[in-house]
């Protein structure tokens, strides 16, 4: 049997993107040196040349106006891809994106839809300092009107970006940049993952691992980990974090009794806490234990190597807590 | 006595807009008087001329976008003044269903965007639709209303930049009605929040034309509205329209008070204006001003600007009865288009 085809995750979020961009003249993108440099990490690359550059659009560093551009753009008949170079930098597009494209469907009783995506790519753990680290995917999963995806492995990436672009609304895609050069099986062609759709990526049966985009790495590392201690762990990517497909989730908790939530965001106020409550409401019943959250710490994400790993969550950590929790220690 | 370079044709449907913007502001402060609805609001009063004529300059495929100040663009470019106050009253009938409210009316089929009440948030969207425009290769404009508070938001003037550089089709409509003084007139501004002694500087540092017109001309604001569109229609890239008006007295408290209260006669009999805003009605009121004008121009007599007059109040009056006797939207309703 052949072999399945493979891509890193870089070159499948640009297959999506090739492939939306030739199927509708109305997808666009823009960012900063996404056309002409193919993008400062060679993610958009080869785009500028096929589409020109109407369609893929280098934009001032001016991320606030640009990307009320692409807001209006949207409004009038444009399928705008935003690219905000870092993660960190959602931080300047967000009154265009929580007080208008969050919105804009709502305020004016369904007369305009704001088809956009805002693709932001995260990677802790690069050495990058404080302000170029963090994942800050909790904050437009908190203003209703967004819907906002995470995938962790290439196939997701592509089926997700397809899905978030053919969306009428606005979604933002937090990629792990982390992941580009990871390799693993992608569909060729049209391939769409619905969004709002969880993937259990490792089956078990004594606790069930809920992980966020490269965490869910982690939880499979840790997995492998608890599998030598005769404990075994149901890792699950809930792939969308708006909207949370809670059914998958809870059948799962159900079926272990024991939760753990893994995320590299911050702790406070953060993903793990609305995940975390959200399996506790239905699944109170099943659980034998509090479910435990594993996150990014409440710390600014520190530049020396010695000192960011312990900010992350990481495999052996998660694998010694989800085991403490099994054996019912806490 | 001033008089009107426009002809009698496009004076006199300047005028009429300008009729129907003021009766539909003086019936929302009766209204919300009344206790009919609550919120902050903002008042087109005594801007009328700038919103009358350069709607009166632009096409039915332009696209229009304006702030929380937009009675008057929706009421001037002749948009539904029945659903546009049922919007005010928050009724199910308004254009926005109930959900946006006085800060938000939009009418999509009219060529509007989203309504922004963040200052500044328009020239966003205003510039977005530009760029739409300009890659369809469409022969249309895209019109930005704001006013001088706009100016000192940094969206604002990073939309320049990028406005200019792709050379993108978009009217800038700055009204300014800051008060007390016509910048021009008297070498400044009165804003204590802005450094800058002249705020066309911000476009024109990145190369966009700009014009300062007396916004309470209507002449001179469709002259500059006429200049701009054929300018951005001809792929000359954006314009920066100024337009001066001194602000009506009834906006100046933080909640809008009747201040003034329309009566035409008072453009041809002077002696009537009384009461301690008499300097606005005699110097500042851009429809007394007007009704002057098409009088001296011989465009119209009296009572066929009383007759418009009348018309107009009738209009607004029956768009009041309509929002009153609107239902409110249904509560089973309060979740819907949170997605599209």
């Amino acid at each position: 049997m052949p072999s399945p085809r493979t891509a890193t995750y870089r070159a499948a979020v640009l297959e999506a993107l090739f492939g939306e961009m030739r199927l509708d003249d109305s997808v666009i993108l823009m960012g900063e040196d996404v056309g002409v440099a193919g993008g400062v990490f060679k993610q958009t690359e080869g785009l500028f040349a096929q589409f020109g550059g109407e369609r893929v659009i280098d934009t001032p560093i001016s991320e606030a106006g640009a990307f009320g551009i692409a807001v209006g753009a949207a409004m009038t008949g444009q399928r705008p891809v935003f690219e905000v170079m870092f993660g960190d930098f959602i931080t300047l597009i967000m009154d265009q994106l929580v007080n208008q494209a969050a919105k804009i469907n709502y305020m004016s009783a369904g007369q305009f839809s704001v088809p956009l995506v805002v693709r932001t790519a995260v990677g802790i753990g690069g050495n990058l300092g404080p302000q170029h680290s963090q994942s800050l995917h909790a904050w437009p999963a908190h203003i209703p009107g967004l819907k906002v995806v995470m995938p962790s492995t290439p196939a997701d990436a592509k089926g997700l970006m397809a899905a978030a672009i053919r969306d009428d609304g606005p979604v933002v895609f937090f990629e792990d940049r982390m992941l580009y050069n990871v390799r693993d099986a992608v569909p060729d062609g049209d391939y769409v993952v619905p969004i709002g759709s969880a993937d259990i990526k490792r089956t078990g049966r004594d606790v069930t691992i809920i992980a966020t985009g490269r965490m869910v790495h982690v939880a499979l590392a840790a997995a492998e980990l608890l599998a030598k201690e005769d404990i075994s762990a149901e890792v699950i990517d809930p792939r969308s974090l708006v909207p949370l497909d809670v059914d998958t989730l809870v059948a799962s908790v159900k079926k272990t009794s024991r939760a753990v939530v893994v995320d590299s965001g911050y702790r406070q106020y953060g993903v793990t806490g609305e995940i975390a409550a959200t399996v506790a409401e239905h699944a109170f019943d099943w659980l034998d234990a509090p479910v435990i959250r594993i996150s990014g710490a409440d710390v600014p994400i520190p530049f020396s190597k010695s000192l960011e790993p312990l900010v992350l969550p990481d495999a052996q950590r998660l694998a010694r807590d989800a085991a403490a929790l099994v054996r019912g220690q806490r | 006595m001033t008089t009107t370079a426009l002809d009698r044709r496009t004076s006199l449907s300047i005028f009429e807009r300008m009729l129907m913007m003021r009766h539909f502001e003086e019936a929302v402060i009766h209204l919300y008087k009344q206790g009919r609805f609550v919120s902050h609001y903002h008042i087109y009063i005594g801007q009328e001329a700038t919103g009358g004529a350069v709607l009166e300059a632009l096409g039915e495929e332009d696209l229009i976008c304006t702030t929380h100040r937009n009675h008057g663009h929706i009421i001037g470019r002749g948009c539904d003044p029945n659903r546009a106050m049922a919007e005010i009253l928050g009724r199910a009938t308004g254009f926005n269903g109930g959900r946006g409210g006085t800060l938000h009316i939009t009418d999509p089929s009219r060529g509007f965007l989203s309504t922004s009440a963040i200052v500044g948030g328009c020239a966003g969207l205003a510039t977005g639709a530009g760029y739409g425009i300009k890659i369809k290769h469409e022969p249309h404009v895209a019109v930005g209303f704001f006013g001088d508070g706009s100016l000192e938001e940094g969206l604002v003037i990073e939309c320049f930049n990028i406005a200019a550089l792709w050379k993108l089709p978009v009217v800038y409509v700055c009204e300014n009605n800051s008060p007390g003084a016509m910048g021009p007139l008297q070498g400044g501004y009165p804003t204590a929040t802005t450094a800058t002694d002249s705020f066309t500087r911000l476009p024109a540092a990145y190369g966009i034309h700009c014009l300062k017109v007396d916004g309470t001309d209507i002449s001179a604001v469709h002259a500059a509205a006429i200049e701009a569109v054929q300018r951005c229609r001809g792929g000359n890239g954006p314009v920066f329209i100024e337009a001066f008006t001194t602000r009506w007295p009834g906006s100046s408290p933080l909640w809008p008070e009747l201040a003034t209260v329309t009566d035409l006669n008072e453009a041809w009999d002077p002696a009537r204006i009384a009461g301690p805003n008499a300097d606005w009605l005699r110097h500042h009121d851009p429809l007394l001003r007007a009704a002057r004008e098409l009088v001296a121009a011989g465009y119209a007599s009296h009572d066929e600007l009383m007759a418009r007059d009348k018309d107009a109040r009738t209009r607004i009056a029956a768009a009041a009865n309509f929002a009153i006797e609107s239902p409110m939207p249904a509560p089973a309703t309060v979740s819907d288009h949170v997605f599209a």
